[in-house]
């Protein structure tokens, strides 16, 4: 028989605010264990939240994005349940009441575009993390990420395939990035999914029992994930057995998922409205003004590079999977005027620069306007393109300004065409033979010549300058 | 001298002009409190060198006319619920034992700021739940007007600390009486705000949506300004409410005149002791007297108070009594094999039974299958009580009712009996429910010579009308001014 694979993805996305979501202490990733911690955070008796509004406007954007309906009149809840990571022993989450429902993203798999529906996106606070250390064989508990924002954004199960699971992934992730909601770094754990997996015979409409496994933070691992545990359960299902309903854990390493936990033993987190806080009510005024500040999206910038600035889609989808990078190119053509040539220097030296020295896009820190002084610099012939790269390496790697650069380094190009002149004509003395092989009609005996007037020139000429000069000398020999 | 009569404005009033100085206050309540407490048990916490030292520094900036609050320098206490900065704060549970937060409450800052005394924490019951402070891991207190019988709860240690002398006033918190009762008990006033009035910050969570804090005093007039000083919005309780400051100057000239009054006739039906219905009656009659208008009315939906008190507080105690895990700071069993153990034995042995009883009740109203029969009812019981309200104070200014059933019991007398226990709220609860103000001021003494109290229930934000009326009715009766038998002694030293 064959089978229809059914996913659907409940994706955490840490929110890039500087303060936590019920207190002032900082987001920052890392620190020192406990560091980033306060009464409120640490659940210490007798202490109030107080909402981070930035949190609310970050979640009104994240579901403006995907096409959400934003509530109006919102609430929030708490998720009881004891574990240590949790300090005051309940979540504040929105169970009743979520900020976004009813969205769709659209996604392309091999030319197919499809939506995937967005059951809701709520707002809560994240648990801290336990150190198990082996040596003593104790457990430490760190409450730095304890009440850090994050969204959880639940879909419908739409998918039916893994391929459809990475394509709507990366279009959230580029999303959110873009948004400014998060930094989507999935190695910090700040974008993390919950994968539910099913399996029904195709053209089944009745779906089968699913399985979950949490706390997946690589695209990698959910598709190899989903590529595994939809074989086990058809496996299962075809020697005659049946799914449990269970959680299960996927081990990378081994490739191979493990039950964890099973409907049974299923949590009961009582949830009720949180009384510590008031509602939240968002006002017309309030969305508009959030659809008015919204930044333009990476599909609309790809449309409008390509219709705007002729760039290849290739170049233009290139360009926007990054903002930072985004961004640097629209802030440099913008100043320049000249998007094809600042498409080429990004496509080109940037991208490799960042691949040799493995710096990521966030970690980017170019001024625009230095970018557009390179193009400058090469437009009005000052320096060549070659010297351009060399420029635009040292802006990377040392931050220089380029015409500061280009002067002390003397790259400008000559513009005395005199001293042009006298270098071609001591080049053709000193280089009789390839005169002789022009005059057998072997063309290629030029490029060398103004390969070597061009050395001695230490690459500061005007290719076009000395090939112009030493056209003219050459045809007075030749002819 | 003996301040054994006078309120805390007095007190105040003559540290200003000198006849006494705030070290000599605190020194005679610190007398007073080696003198009794053995007896009374109102305190936890006693902070005598850190009091004389404070009354000291406050003493200072009082000659220096740094500090003018009209309560500076008097000497008072604090319930054990609320945090104060690096000094014990139990909730008086063995849960919280050694318990000292790192941050004070705001109430607490409040009263640094107009220099008041601290000298100590009072007794409560546990997490503030019970009516008679016999849940308290650190042994009942007794009522000083009878040390056989119970102060009331859960502030019985406030009531009982003020009606002894043992600090000249005190703050409580009102979950669902705990400040009205005992204050009924004790023979002492007090006023319970209305929600949002008071910052919650720093008071240790029983029932979020319906714990305030509140003065407790001699006389109305030092509850009232109490209040004034500690209320206000606070940037750190979300549910503090943004408006101008309580203006009580227009409340003490003893004229009633205009004022309507309501009397829910079926409050004084079943239930209520002779003892308390004859002398809460005859305050009416006062109030009239005094120019009041008296109406009677019915409000049938208090007979689903107590149930919908008791399903929504317990779920949310349930919840945040839930951090008490013996992981980050108070008590904790050792030598546990492993986490669940850890949490069984560290919650079984920390917390009393009536807090489990609740924690248990709070938990079923919760769970799945339970929540929209219990929980959800309750929420929609608790608007229609807020509703009957507002429709009552569309005719009156204020409601007069009984604070509590009886007079003050024995220690021990009903501590077997939750239900007879819960039942004794029945007066209290629906004004928590509500989010409305209600001050308990003494209005006589039953025949067991025990203290019997008045409530006068209020709309939202309506203390001044409420101290309006409990002013009037002091400025011509005296009951506020008796003092327990133990405090006469002390005072003939």
């Amino acid at each position: 028989m064959n089978y229809q694979i059914v996913v659907g993805l409940e994706v955490h996305v840490e929110l890039s605010t500087k303060s936590k979501i019920f207190c002032s202490c900082t987001t920052e990733f890392g620190g020192e264990p406990n560091t980033h911690v306060c009464p409120v955070c640490s659940g210490m008796p007798g202490v109030l939240p107080v909402l981070n509004k930035k949190v609310v406007e970050f979640a009104v954007r994240a579901g403006l994005a995907t096409n959400c309906e934003i509530t109006r009149f919102n609430k929030f809840d708490r998720k009881n349940y004891f574990y240590p990571d949790l300090p005051k022993a309940y979540q504040v989450s929105q169970l009743y009441l979520p900020i976004c429902r009813n969205g769709k993203v659209e996604i392309e798999v091999d030319g197919v575009k499809k939506y995937i529906g967005i059951h809701e996106i709520h707002m809560e606070e994240d648990a801290g993390k336990l150190v198990h250390d082996p040596w003593d064989d104790c457990t430490l508990v760190d409450y730095n990420r304890c009440g850090v924002p994050l969204l959880e954004i639940v879909s419908e199960p739409d998918f039916r395939s893994a391929e459809e699971v990475v394509a709507y992934l990366t279009k959230l992730r580029e999303t959110m990035m873009y948004l400014g909601v998060s930094d989507c770094k999935m190695q910090e754990g700040s974008m993390r999914a919950d994968v539910n997996i099913s399996v029904m015979p195709m053209g089944s409409t009745k779906f089968g029992t699913r399985t979950e496994m949490k706390n997946m933070n690589s695209f990698k691992a959910i598709y190899r994930a989903i590529k595994y545990e939809s074989k086990r359960q058809i496996e299962v299902l075809e020697s005659g057995g049946v799914v449990t309903q269970e959680t299960r854990r996927w081990d990378d390493n081994k490739d191979a998922s493990f039950a964890m936990r099973s409907k049974e033993n299923a949590q009961d987190y009582r949830y009720f409205p949180e009384p510590d806080l008031l509602p939240i009510e968002i006002s017309e005024e309030w969305i508009e003004n959030a659809k008015k500040t919204m930044p333009e999206l990476p599909e609309a910038k790809r449309a409008r590079y390509m219709s705007e600035f002729g760039l290849s889609e290739y170049d233009a989808s290139v360009i926007t999977a990054e903002r930072q990078i985004a961004y640097l190119f629209e802030d440099a053509a913008a100043i320049c005027g000249k998007p094809k040539e600042v498409c080429n220097l990004v496509m080109g030296e940037l991208m490799r620069l960042m691949s040799d020295t493995g710096t990521l896009a966030e970690e980017l820190d170019i001024d625009p306007h230095k970018i557009a002084d390179i193009i400058e610099l090469i437009d009005s012939g000052k320096i060549n393109r070659n010297v351009g790269k060399e420029v635009f390496e040292a802006v990377f790697k040392e931050n220089v300004d380029p015409v500061k650069y280009v002067e002390e380094k003397g790259l400008m190009m000559l513009d005395d065409d005199s001293l042009v002149e006298d270098t071609i004509d001591e080049v053709i003395k000193n280089n009789p033979k390839s005169i002789e092989d022009l005059k057998a009609g072997k063309d290629k005996a030029k490029g060398f010549l103004v390969g070597q007037t061009m050395k001695a020139l230490k690459g500061k000429a005007n290719p076009q300058t000395v090939n112009k000069i030493l056209n003219e000398k050459l045809s007075k020999i030749l002819n | 001298m003996s301040l054994n009569t006078k309120t805390a404005l007095e007190i105040g009033q003559m540290i200003k002009n000198k006849e006494i100085s705030s070290v000599e206050a605190t020194k005679e309540m610190l007398a007073n409190i080696k003198a009794r407490d053995e007896k009374v048990n109102a305190y936890i916490t006693v902070l005598e060198n850190e009091a004389i030292a404070q009354a000291e520094s406050v003493q200072a900036k009082i000659d220096k006319g740094e500090l003018t609050s009209p309560l500076a320098g008097v000497p008072m206490a604090i319930k054990d619920n609320i945090c104060t900065k690096d000094i014990l704060t139990t909730c008086g549970s063995r849960m919280l034992y050694n318990f000292k937060p790192p941050y004070n409450a705001t109430v607490s800052e409040k009263l640094e700021k107009n220099g008041a005394v601290v000298l100590g924490k009072l007794n409560m019951d546990e997490f503030a739940m019970g009516g008679s402070t016999e849940t308290s891991y650190f042994n009942p207190t007794g009522n000083p007007w009878d040390t056989a019988r119970v102060p009331g709860g859960s502030s019985g240690g406030s009531a009982a600390a003020v009606a002894a002398r043992e600090c000249t006033y005190a703050l409580g918190s009102d979950t669902g009486g705990s400040i009205r009762q005992p204050c009924s008990f004790c023979g002492v006033s007090g006023i319970k705000p209305t929600y949002g009035a008071v910052s919650r910050y720093g008071l240790v969570a029983f029932a979020s949506s319906l714990d305030q804090i509140g003065p407790i005093g001699r006389d109305i007039k030092d509850c009232a300004e109490i209040l004034t000083m500690i209320s206000g919005h606070d940037p750190k309780d979300s549910t503090s409410i943004k408006r101008a400051a309580f203006d009580f100057s227009d409340c003490y000239d003893g004229d009633l005149k205009g004022m309507k009054i309501g009397i829910p006739v079926n409050y004084f039906g079943k239930g209520l002791d002779e003892d308390v219905k004859k002398p809460v009656l005859e305050a009416a009659e006062t109030l009239k007297k005094l120019g009041a208008e008296i109406e009677e009315f019915n409000m049938d939906i208090v007979d689903y108070a107590i149930p919908t008190y008791y399903v929504l507080a317990c779920a949310e105690a349930s919840s945040n009594l839930s951090r008490y895990d013996g992981i980050k700071y108070g008590y904790r069993r050792k030598d546990c094999e492993d986490l669940l153990e850890v949490y069984y034995t560290s919650r079984s042995e920390g917390f009393g039974m009536e807090v489990k009883r609740r924690i248990m009740l709070g938990s079923f109203v919760l769970s799945s299958g339970y929540y929209d029969a219990y929980y959800k009812k309750g929420l929609q019981i608790r608007g229609l009580i807020k509703k009957s309200f507002d429709q009552a104070f569309e005719k009156y200014d204020m409601i007069l009712s009984p604070v509590a059933p009886t007079t003050a019991y024995k220690i021990g007398e009903n501590s077997s009996d939750p239900l007879k226990m819960y039942l004794g709220d029945i007066y209290t609860v629906s004004v928590n429910l509500a989010g409305i103000p209600a001050v308990s001021i003494p209005c006589g003494f039953g025949k067991n010579a025990m203290p019997v109290g008045l409530q006068l229930i209020g709309n939202v934000f309506d203390e001044p009308k409420l101290v309006k009326a409990a002013y009037a009715f002091q400025k011509i009766t005296d009951y506020h001014t008796n003092i327990p038998e133990m405090v006469k002694e002390g005072g003939d030293k």
